[in-house]
């Protein structure tokens, strides 16, 4: 950890440009780059394209890019696409599946660089870089959130022996202005917006879950990515906007069984539209009820011995999947069969990585009994 | 819902570890006024307190402590004489700040009301079974977020609010020699439930709790060998909040981390955290012991209150910990010991 205070300067974050993509799913034009582009200029775009392929999106000028739509989906996966939503966010974890860099950051298009009090343009992906290149605290929780920020330490109490943290392989940011609400809480609240803007970032607690959103959001996809599915949405399925959720859930559990870190807090980005709460509460009515199930179902998930890569983790939370909650709901059988055929989807195009074994020993975890 | 704060629900304990309390009375007249004070003199120190007028307050002395609890092996000098406070007072609330801290300003430029910040958080409810994103969802401007699910949207009682220090953070004596020039200057908006099963450090210097609900559980437990009046020589209440959260966690209840601040002290006495280095390196040893301890208790479905898990506690620090330091033995019998005192002093009438 830098002492700022007696070597004045703090080392500024890397930008990471050859190592890190950003991924965004559309179905509008990208406009919204052109606020970004101080930020996201030296990036490699990948963008997914729902909807009508033979639609064309138009991109600003002087980005590099690569775009995917229905039509390269299917081409590239064969029968395998089947695990990729239609008519949903959730085709952006196909942006994750064909990007060979370390790490992603993903963005919603209705996302605008935010402002923090002082007035200043929030830099959300420096925010998040730091985030990722930093390490988590997930084992005891440190009453004065990252301690790896400048001006921040552990308190008093803190156990040396956890103070080098862990790996971080998740960076969750927020949102001012539009909160991410539901839909029944959009429908009572339609004006609230969300203009607190709180200077933290944290570790989320081994063993927490939370309900994790996709607007805004950074991972290290060499460590995660295949946790990363945004699972079966949209079109032809019977929920909607849980993709994010489920990602969160199945990435939770795996990142604390690896012990791996998640971080939430900063950044924030302005989040500009409300998206219709009738409809949201059509696509949200099953994950309203069923999510009564599912965080009772992954909270009590437990991998056997053996599950040492993030893969392997991933097909026994398939097979829990499936006789678990499929008898709440057939669609269950169908998210764990698409789990799994997700999994042989990233293998197939992600063949030398090894996912997950060199995190299989952790030198500074938690105490046994736990 | 009701925040509305009856005076006569909470009653105010500051451990008085100096004598002249004036500037600190005089400065936090706007928050305190309204509420009853429990002064508790520390016995250690020899002149009289000055309290400037206009206060409804007790001042209790070495003698008034030796009256009403008789021959005791608790010690109550120094930070933990506060403990005393908790055991005659007869509210449902208690508020307990150090004589060394003052109203902090939020980022507004607002003078902070503590007091009323703690009652806040003890008068909502607390959410430790999931992660909230948008932090407390009872706040103003505020609410769950998508994917919470509704059936955990009641939350529970929160019995422990846990406010934080701008200026001199509370850092332990390696830190502070380390970093001695550092402040906190970061004012974070924000309160949040502390998850179910996450440990903490539960620092003394600015929290309120629920007395109805927590009775024994806020407890003086651990004394090091050396033992000082600076923070940084203290476990106290890092032992004792770290007792709190296996309780809450094992009876449902809540505990809340964050706001409200208070502006903390004037100078690191750098000098002196040195020496408390060379003296108290036993604490911060004896943390790498004691985390993985409570990390492990795991209390009967028949521990149904807080004096029960505290029993059952204290059985399980002798037999596990005792072996391994003096201090631990120690802090068993002195949590057996609290729950006799409060049996006969603390839970006498409301």
């Amino acid at each position: 950890m830098v002492d700022s205070g007696l070597y004045g300067a703090v080392p500024s974050t890397p930008l990471l440009k050859d190592e890190l993509d950003i991924v965004i799913p559309t179905i509008r034009n990208l406009d919204f780059l052109e606020m970004w582009r101080p930020f996201f200029q030296p990036y490699h775009l990948i963008i997914v394209q729902d909807g009508d392929p033979s639609k064309t999106i138009k991109v600003p000028e002087g980005f590099d890019y690569k775009l995917y739509n229905r039509n390269d989906i299917n081409h590239m996966l064969g029968p395998k696409a089947s695990c990729i939503s239609v008519k949903d966010s959730a085709c952006r974890c196909f942006g994750f599946l064909v990007s060979k860099k370390k790490y992603i950051f993903t963005i919603d298009d209705d996302c605008f660089v935010a402002k923090d009090p002082s007035g200043k343009e929030i830099n959300a992906l420096e925010q998040h870089i730091k985030n990722l290149l930093s390490p988590s605290t997930p084992f005891f929780f440190n009453t004065l959130y990252d301690p790896f920020r400048e001006g921040a330490d552990f308190v008093r109490g803190y156990p040396f022996s956890l103070r080098e943290g862990i790996t971080t392989a998740v960076s969750h940011g927020l949102w001012l202005n539009i909160p991410d609400y539901d839909a029944p809480t959009q429908l009572v609240k339609p004006l609230e917006r969300n203009t607190r803007y709180v200077d933290a970032v944290l570790t989320i607690p081994m063993g927490t879950l939370f309900p994790m959103c996709g607007m805004n959001l950074a991972f290290n996809r060499e460590l995660i990515g295949p946790a990363m599915y945004f699972g079966l949405m949209g079109d032809g399925q019977p929920i909607g906007r849980y993709d994010d959720m489920w990602a969160g859930w199945c990435s939770k559990v795996i990142c604390d069984h690896l012990a791996l870190g998640v971080k939430t807090g900063l950044p924030y980005i302005w989040h500009s539209k409300a998206s219709d709460p009738f409809a949201n509460l059509r696509k949200e009515y099953n994950g309203i009820h069923w999510q009564e199930e599912m965080v009772p179902f992954f909270q009590s998930v437990k991998f056997p011995k053996g599950c040492t890569t993030v893969q392997k983790c991933y097909i026994e939370l398939s097979k829990q999947v499936k006789a678990r909650l499929g008898k709440l709901d057939p669609y269950f059988n169908k998210l764990a069969d698409s789990m799994v055929t997700w999994i042989e989807a990233w293998d197939e195009f992600n063949p030398s990585e090894n996912m997950g074994a060199a995190t299989a020993e952790v030198p500074n975890g938690p105490a046994q009994g736990k | 819902m009701s925040l509305n704060i009856e005076d006569n629900e909470v009653d105010i304990v500051i451990a008085a570890l100096r004598s002249d309390l004036t500037a600190f009375m005089e400065k936090w007249r706007p928050f305190f006024s309204r509420f009853h004070l429990i002064i508790i003199k520390d016995p250690d120190v020899e002149e009289d307190l000055q309290i400037p007028p206009g206060f409804d307050h007790q001042v209790f002395t070495k003698s008034d402590m030796a009256q009403i609890l008789g021959a005791t092996s608790i010690n109550f000098t120094g930070h933990s004489c506060r403990y005393f406070g908790y055991l005659v007072s007869h509210k449902k609330y208690i508020i307990s700040i150090d004589d060394d801290c003052l109203p902090a300003r939020d980022n507004a430029g607002t003078l902070v009301d503590a007091v009323a910040q703690h009652i806040v958080n003890l008068k909502t409810p607390a959410t430790p079974f999931f992660f909230n994103t948008l932090y407390d969802p009872f706040c103003k401007g505020a609410d769950f977020v998508r994917g919470y699910p509704f059936s955990l949207r009641n939350g529970v009682e929160c019995v422990l609010s846990c406010g934080l220090w701008l200026n001199i953070a509370d850092y332990d004596a390696p830190t502070q020699v380390v970093k001695p020039n550092d402040r906190n200057v970061r004012y974070v908006d924000a309160v949040m439930t502390v998850p179910v099963r996450a440990l903490m450090p539960v620092s003394g210097i600015n929290f309120g709790f629920n007395r109805e609900l927590l009775g024994p559980a806020l407890l003086p437990g651990l004394r090091l060998a050396g033992e000082g009046k600076e923070r940084w020589e203290t476990m106290e209440d890092i032992w004792c909040g770290l007792c709190t959260k296996v309780v809450c966690d094992h009876l449902g209840l809540g505990v809340k981390s964050g706001l409200p601040y208070v502006w903390r002290g004037d100078g690191v006495d750098v000098r002196g955290a040195m020496d408390s280095l060379k003296r108290e390196w036993e604490g911060v040893k004896l943390m790498e012991e004691i985390v993985p301890f409570f990390q492990s208790v795991r209390l009967p479905s028949t521990a149904v209150t807080a004096e029960d898990c505290v029993i059952e506690m204290a059985a399980m620090v002798k037999e596990q910990l005792g072996p391994l330091n003096p201090v631990f033995a120690s802090a068993a019998d002195a949590m057996v010991e609290w729950v006799k005192l409060w049996k006969a002093v603390g839970s006498q009438g409301a």
